[in-house]
Formats: structure tokens, C-alpha cells, sequence
């Protein structure tokens, strides 16, 4: 999907590497290709280079190597005025000197518009993220959220097709986080652009993206959508880094097709699928989701397999109770499940024997 | 009051009854004394911890620029020692032409004055509106304690012809009272006429307002200078990378660090006829030996040796300011379609102006009140109103004059002080 699109993908990296020192590299080898109308997060822990990709898209850092093409052009050399891109800050950057409306007319003024055109521009930008009132503040009049959305407009005002977003929503508390994750969402579909958008909060990327990016130490770790981020994670990094994860090393003892048989170190045998396991003997390391593990008979397949488990504690969360268990001699395996009204209530010190369909359990590389 | 839509206002209201009209705490005391009293310990506690800096700010600035300031429009040297020749002009209008009785009491408070050895102080008084009498009172009031006979007039213009100067007894007159403005014209360079009119004085005399107007536009100059040197200074500061720009701060405060007259010396050093900036040009060729640039003991040498030591004062303050900024906002700009030149002049500069406004009144202030470097490199060219203020506090030693010259001074401080907070407004000033 991604490489035949290569041709025509509106942002494309190529082979793009960048260093700040000469010693090290910050981004190795990137190749990716945006496509337009797209939403791509790029998320990753800090230091993972998202944010200087990032930057380079933008023209506030040149690529040490490769090309960087907008719209099938090369803009390694043009500079960051005349690449036309809208762009969102993590502080907002909203210019403290200036009235909101100020501030939404300052990319027109730049672009030499009249002023006729500039009111009517701004008034409609404003509208759009409901703010209408709100031209003749100033940025410090405003609440975060507010900032927010007007940082949203300033990127807006001029059309640009193209939208990068920094970690907008990093200041704000997780109710307007939420709300605005939305909002940003909408926009984007109403409005047909282009969003690259940045974060290291994966609730975020996994809500609003058409695709993720997860970055780690200068590569693409896994380019996919939300559901096979989640579901179908290709490494331990992405497995662990999106969403609770448990994992349990072990050697494969059968590989056929798409599936395997993990021998845990205490000697248990659990069914799993190989990811990128790729021959008997290898040390893996099986990752399965927390919601997914069962401790049920009725409820598994026919044939899998399950091993002996000791509660060790139970966590009442509300919409689920969080189960900490001792499993194969790890004891931070982590079984959720839902606080339905028939739900069996563990107790601590109780044996039990947990098990997971074979496509849940996933064999990746021992990191 | 109580603002029936306010929940809160209601709440207490009802909480503690509301009879007069006043909210009381709830044992019925009213709310504001309570709070004043509950409060006061530590108000005192504070008031007694800034005491001692209060009682040395009164001690060592108020009391005696109070004090200096006074003598601007207040000197008793006259009027305190020649009580009856004061009681003549009380008596008698301007114009009136002294009369027997006049020298009479001349006499008598010139025969008191040299008694008590206060005629010195008298003829230093006078002195300062007719030059050149101080001798005209001391070696008078040496007769008259010989001994002299009525008619006094005769007597005593036997011993100088001086005394029938009209000048004179105006100036006497004017003495009598120990309140005057005349220190202050004389500072405009304006004097009373013999009717008592306010003229200005004679060309050659007229050099305070030239002074004034030198200090000001020198001052002037070199905070424009500063600003054009300290600017890229401070954002360089305001952007290295911390170990370079903690390099590059230390040589901005070096100069601080060094004493004022070993800076000002070395630049005597740097820029005289023979030192070394004129030696290097014309080893050049730049210049003939016979050319060698005057750049000490002018103006230019007040400017340059002025803006040196200056610039950490304006450079502070900037720099201060520019490292609040954050680098997003020019980084917005530039993405919002702005040229990097677009993205200073409008977005990054405008920022800047609390630093740059505090640092121009300061470095302005400060120069306008400069005595140390024009004193020694301004030559005469380059001497700056505060010169003249010393040299009548050490050398004339009026310093009625010297206070009527500081008082000018700082008025114009004050009255730029009150413009800059019309136009900028004080607090958008920002010292550090």
C-alpha cells in the first residue's frame, strides 16, 4: 500500500538522514511517503527523532542526507516562508504582541492581501474553530484550550494543503485533550488537508490518525494504521511501546506457517504466532495484550494450550478489574477484565489457569 | 455589596447575618477589622525587617540631596548676618535710592558682620551675582572695625568707590530675603535686570543651557550607539548554546569588574594623539604622520569612552529580555510565510521593547549624570552639565548653583522618566 503509492504521495522522505554533531545520528535512513488528504502521526519517545523529522518538513533543520519532495518537489532547499505549510506549536506561539485577529491576519498581510480580503479570511478561520469572539484579545487573555484553537486557526487562515502539528495538545488537561482530538479530527476531514502530526501520547495517534509512524532511535519502528499498530505489532519496541503489554521470553519449539509453540523458561509450552521468529530454537519473546487473556475453559479455542497462574492482586478500575498475576515466573502479567455483572471475582492467593486464542499471543524478536 | 446573583457573597450572608449592612465574622466582629488585625503581626514584622533599609535610604539620600537641594532656592548668608540693612529693604521699595539711613545700617551690620567674622560668608553671597566683591566686603569690614565717623555714605565709599554701584545693592536687595530664584535663572543663563526684570545674560556669559543641550543630545547619541552595539550582542547572548554564551557574558561584564578610571585611562592610552589607534594608522598609511586624528579630549572621546562603559547597560537588560523569547515564535513566523527580515522587524523585535526601553533610560539616565569620563576625556569640548555641577561644588564653591543645576537635571530626568511611562508604560520595563 504504501510503496506503489510512492509515485504520487504528496510528502515523501527519501533516504533522509540527519545529524546535529557529525558523531552520532539522530535520523537514520528515513524513507516514508505521506499521502494526500492523509492523517500520519509520527509518534515515538522523545529523543526518537519525530520531532526532528519534523522540523525538516517544515525547513527549521536541513537534512544532513536524502531528499525530502512536497507535492513531487524537492524543497531541501527552499526556505521555511515559501514552503507554504501551516504549522501548530507546542506552546502555540501565538504572538504576545498581538490581538488574535492580529495574529490570524499576519500570514495574509505577509502574502500582501487586501485588507478586505484579510477581514473576511480571518472572521471565516476564526468561525470555523468557534471563536469569533475572540478577535480583538490577546493570546494571554485566553485560556490554554482557547490558545489552542486559535493556534489552530493562525495554520488554517492561509489554506495551506499541508498541516504539521508539534505536540498541540501536550499542554492541555486530558478532558479538553480529549475534545479537542476531535475537533483537530473534524477539521482535518472537512477541510481535505494534509496533517502531519506529532506526538509521544499513543491515545492520541491511535484516535486520530489514519496512519502511525512509531519512531524509535532514528527509524520507523512500524507504519500502519491504528488497529494493526495495536492488534498486529511486527516488534517488541512498538508491541510494548503502544499500549499495556505482557511479555513472556521464551524458545521456539515448533514453527509451521502461521503458527508456533513457545517453550517458556519454566518450561510451559503456550501456542503463540510467529511474527519475526523465523526458526526452531530461536529465542523470542511473546507479547500478549492484557484484555485479551482468558481464565476461562468455555471461552478458549479448541486445543489451546494454558498454563498455571497465581493472583497475586486484583485492582478495581471501575469499567474493569485489573488482575496482577504470578505466570511462568514473572509476576507483572497483567490479565483485564471486564466489570460485567456475572463476572467471576478473583481473589489474591487463588491458582488459576489463564490461556489466549493463538493469534493474540505474537512471537517477536528478544529485544 | 453583596451581590444577590454572587452564591458565595449570599452563602456569607447568610452565614453571618448581615444587621448593618457590614459582613461580620461569626463571634459579630466586622469582617474587615478582623481580617486587618489577623493580618497587622505580619505587616509589622515585615515593616520592622525593611526598617534599617529605610532609616539608611532617609540617613545617606534623602536628608542630604533634601538638603543640597534646599540650598537651590534657599542661602541665609546675606540675610542671616546684615539683619538691619535687611530691615531697609523691607522697608523701602525697589528703586528707591539708598538714603543715609541705608549706609547707616550698612555700617552697622558690615561693623557686626566683621565683629563676628561672618563677612566672609556675607561676600561669598554677594559674590555670586556681582563677581568679584567678595574682597570689596572682607577688606571693607577690616576698616570699619578700625572705626569710622557719619556720614556713613562718604565713609564708606571713601574706602572703595565700589559701594555706589547700583549692581550692588540690587544684588543686596535681592539677598535679603534668604528665599530666591535666581540660582535657577542663573542656570537658564537668565539674570535680573536692575528693575528687577529677567533678562538673559551677555552672550559670552551664556553657557548652562548650551551645557544642558550638549548633555542631553551626547547623552542621546550614545544610547543610540549602545542600542546599535548592544542589540546583537544580547541576541547572540540570548541564543549560544550556554558554555559560549556564559564565555561571551563574562567579557560583556568584564568591563564592569575593572575600575572606572583604569577603563577610562587605557582609552587615553588607545585614542590620544600618540597612542596606539593612531599609531596603527598610520603605520598603515590610512593616515600622514602630520594627520594623526584628534579622538581624545573632545566629544568624540566622551562618546567613545561613554558608550564603553555603558554598554553592559544596555546589553543586561536585552539580553534578559531575549532570553524569554521563545525561538517558536520567529520559527511561526517564518512558517506562516514571513521572510527571516519580515519575522524580526515584526515579530521578534517588538518583544524586545521592554528590554530595550529600560535599557535606553537607563544608559540615558545614567549618561545624562555622567562626571567621571567627560572630566577626564572630554577636554572642553566634551564637558558635560555634570562637570559644571562639580566645579561649583569644589572650585567656585556656590553650591547654591551647583543644587539649582542638579535640581534642573534632575527634573528632566523626572519629566523623561513620566514620558516614557505615558508612551511605554513603566511596567513593561524590564531591568533583569
Amino acid at each position: 500500500m504504501l510503496d506503489n503509492r510512492r509515485g504520487d504521495a504528496f510528502v515523501a522522505f527519501e533516504h533522509v538522514q540527519k545529524s546535529y554533531d557529525g558523531q552520532t545520528l539522530v535520523v537514520k535512513d528515513l524513507n516514508l511517503s505521506i499521502g494526500k488528504g492523509e492523517f500520519l502521526t509520527m509518534l515515538g519517545p522523545s529523543g526518537s527523532g519525530k520531532t526532528t523529522c519534523l522540523m525538516m518538513l517544515a525547513g527549521f533543520e536541513t537534512a544532513t542526507h536524502g531528499e525530502i519532495r512536497l507535492a513531487g518537489r524537492p524543497i531541501n532547499q527552499v526556505p521555511p516562508h515559501k514552503r507554504g505549510i501551516g504549522m501548530v506549536f507546542q506552546n502555540y506561539a501565538l504572538f504576545p504582541h498581538m490581538t488574535v485577529g492580529e495574529n490570524l491576519s499576519f500570514p495574509l498581510e505577509v502574502r500582501g492581501m487586501s485588507r478586505a480580503e484579510r477581514e473576511t479570511r480571518v472572521a471565516r478561520a476564526l468561525d470555523m474553530v468557534q471563536m469569533g469572539q475572540f478577535a480583538n484579545r490577546r493570546p494571554s487573555q485566553l485560556s490554554g484550550g482557547q490558545q489552542q484553537r486559535i493556534a489552530l486557526a493562525r495554520a488554517l487562515v492561509f489554506d495551506p494543503e499541508l498541516v504539521l502539528m508539534d505536540e498541540p495538545l501536550g499542554a492541555l488537561d486530558k478532558q479538553l485533550r480529549e475534545h479537542m482530538q476531535f475537533e483537530i479530527k473534524h477539521l482535518h476531514e472537512d477541510l481535505g488537508i494534509t496533517v502531519v502530526y506529532v506526538t509521544h501520547d499513543q491515545g492520541e495517534a491511535l484516535t486520530m490518525s489514519d496512519r502511525v509512524a512509531v519512531f524509535n532511535d532514528g527509524r520507523i519502528q512500524q507504519l500502519a494504521a491504528p488497529a494493526d499498530l495495536y492488534e498486529r505489532p511486527e516488534n517488541s519496541f512498538v508491541a510494548q511501546f503502544i499500549g499495556e503489554n505482557n511479555k513472556l521470553p521464551g524458545t521456539i519449539e515448533q514453527l509451521s506457517g502461521d503458527h508456533a509453540l513457545v517453550r517458556l523458561a519454566t518450561g510451559e509450552v503456550i501456542d503463540a504466532t510467529p511474527v519475526n521468529v523465523h526458526e526452531k530454537g530461536q529465542q523470542t519473546l511473546v507479547s500478549i495484550r492484557p484484555e485479551r487473556v482468558e481464565f476461562k475453559p468455555e471461552m478458549m479455542p479448541p486445543g489451546a494450550h494454558m498454563i498455571g497462574a497465581t493472583v497475586l492482586e486484583v485492582i478495581y478500575m471501575g469499567d474493569i478489574l485489573r488482575a496482577r498475576l504470578k505466570v511462568a515466573g514473572s509476576d507483572d502479567f497483567v490479565m483485564k477484565m471486564r466489570n460485567t455483572i456475572g463476572q467471576t471475582r478473583l481473589e489474591p492467593g487463588q491458582q488459576i489457569r489463564v490461556g489466549w486464542h493463538p493469534a493474540d499471543a505474537r512471537a517477536l524478536d528478544p529485544v | 455589596m453583596a451581590n444577590a446573583l454572587d452564591p458565595h457573597a449570599a452563602i456569607a450572608t447568610t452565614a453571618t447575618g448581615l444587621a448593618d449592612g457590614r459582613l461580620r465574622t461569626a463571634d459579630g466582629k466586622p469582617l474587615a477589622r478582623a481580617l486587618a488585625r489577623s493580618q497587622s503581626r505580619a505587616r509589622r514584622r515585615a515593616f520592622l525587617l525593611v526598617l534599617p533599609l529605610l532609616a539608611f535610604i532617609l540617613i545617606t539620600f534623602v536628608v542630604p540631596i533634601g538638603q543640597m537641594l534646599q540650598r537651590s532656592f534657599y542661602n541665609d548668608g546675606f540675610s542671616a548676618h546684615m539683619p538691619a540693612l535687611g530691615q531697609w529693604f523691607d522697608e523701602n521699595p525697589r528703586g528707591t535710592d539708598p538714603d543715609e539711613a541705608a549706609w547707616t545700617a550698612l555700617a552697622t551690620d558690615l561693623e557686626a558682620a566683621a565683629e563676628a567674622r561672618t563677612i566672609g560668608i556675607v561676600g561669598t553671597r554677594i559674590n555670586y551675582d556681582v563677581p568679584g566683591t567678595r574682597s570689596l566686603f572682607t577688606s571693607t569690614g577690616r576698616q570699619v572695625r578700625r572705626g569710622i565717623e557719619p556720614p556713613y555714605r562718604e565713609a564708606l565709599l571713601e574706602i572703595d568707590e565700589g559701594w555706589a554701584e547700583p549692581r550692588l545693592w540690587s544684588a543686596m536687595r535681592n539677598a535679603s530675603t534668604p528665599l530666591t530664584g535666581n540660582f535657577y535663572l542663573a542656570a537658564v543663563d537668565r539674570t535680573r535686570a536692575d528693575d528687577g526684570s529677567v533678562v538673559q545674560v551677555e552672550e559670552r556669559q551664556r553657557v548652562y543651557v548650551m551645557l544642558f543641550m550638549r548633555t542631553f543630545w551626547l547623552s542621546l547619541v550614545i544610547t543610540v550607539i549602545t542600542f546599535a552595539l548592544g542589540f546583537p550582542i544580547a541576541h547572540l547572548l540570548a541564543t549560544l548554546p550556554m558554555r559560549k554564551s556564559n564565555l561571551l557574558m563574562i567579557l560583556v561584564l568584564l568591563p564592569f569588574w575593572t575600575s572606572l578610571l583604569v577603563r577610562t585611562t587605557s582609552w587615553m592610552v588607545l585614542l590620544q594623539q600618540q597612542g596606539v589607534i593612531n599609531d596603527i594608522l598610520v603605520w598603515l598609511g590610512v593616515i600622514g604622520g602630520g594627520q594623526r586624528l584628534q579622538m581624545i579630549y573632545n566629544q568624540t572621546g566622551t562618546i567613545i569612552a561613554m558608550t564603553h562603559i555603558l554598554l553592559p547597560f544596555m546589553i543586561l537588560p536585552l539580553y534578559s529580555v531575549m532570553r524569554t523569547i521563545n525561538p517558536s515564535y520567529v520559527r511561526a513566523a517564518r512558517s506562516l510565510g514571513a521572510t527571516s527580515w519580515t519575522a524580526f522587524r515584526r515579530i521578534y523585535f517588538p518583544q524586545t521593547l521592554p528590554g530595550l526601553g529600560a535599557g535606553a533610560l537607563l544608559v540615558f539616565i545614567l549618561a545624562v549624570g555622567y562626571y567621571i569620563t567627560p572630566a577626564l576625556v572630554g577636554g572642553s569640548s566634551g564637558q558635560l552639565i555634570s562637570n559644571m555641577i562639580a566645579m561649583h561644588m569644589t572650585d567656585t564653591l556656590n553650591w547654591s548653583m551647583a543644587a539649582a543645576l542638579a535640581a534642573l537635571l534632575l527634573g528632566a530626568v523626572l519629566l523623561l522618566y513620566w514620558v516614557y511611562d505615558r508612551m511605554v508604560g513603566i511596567d513593561n520595563l524590564k531591568l533583569g
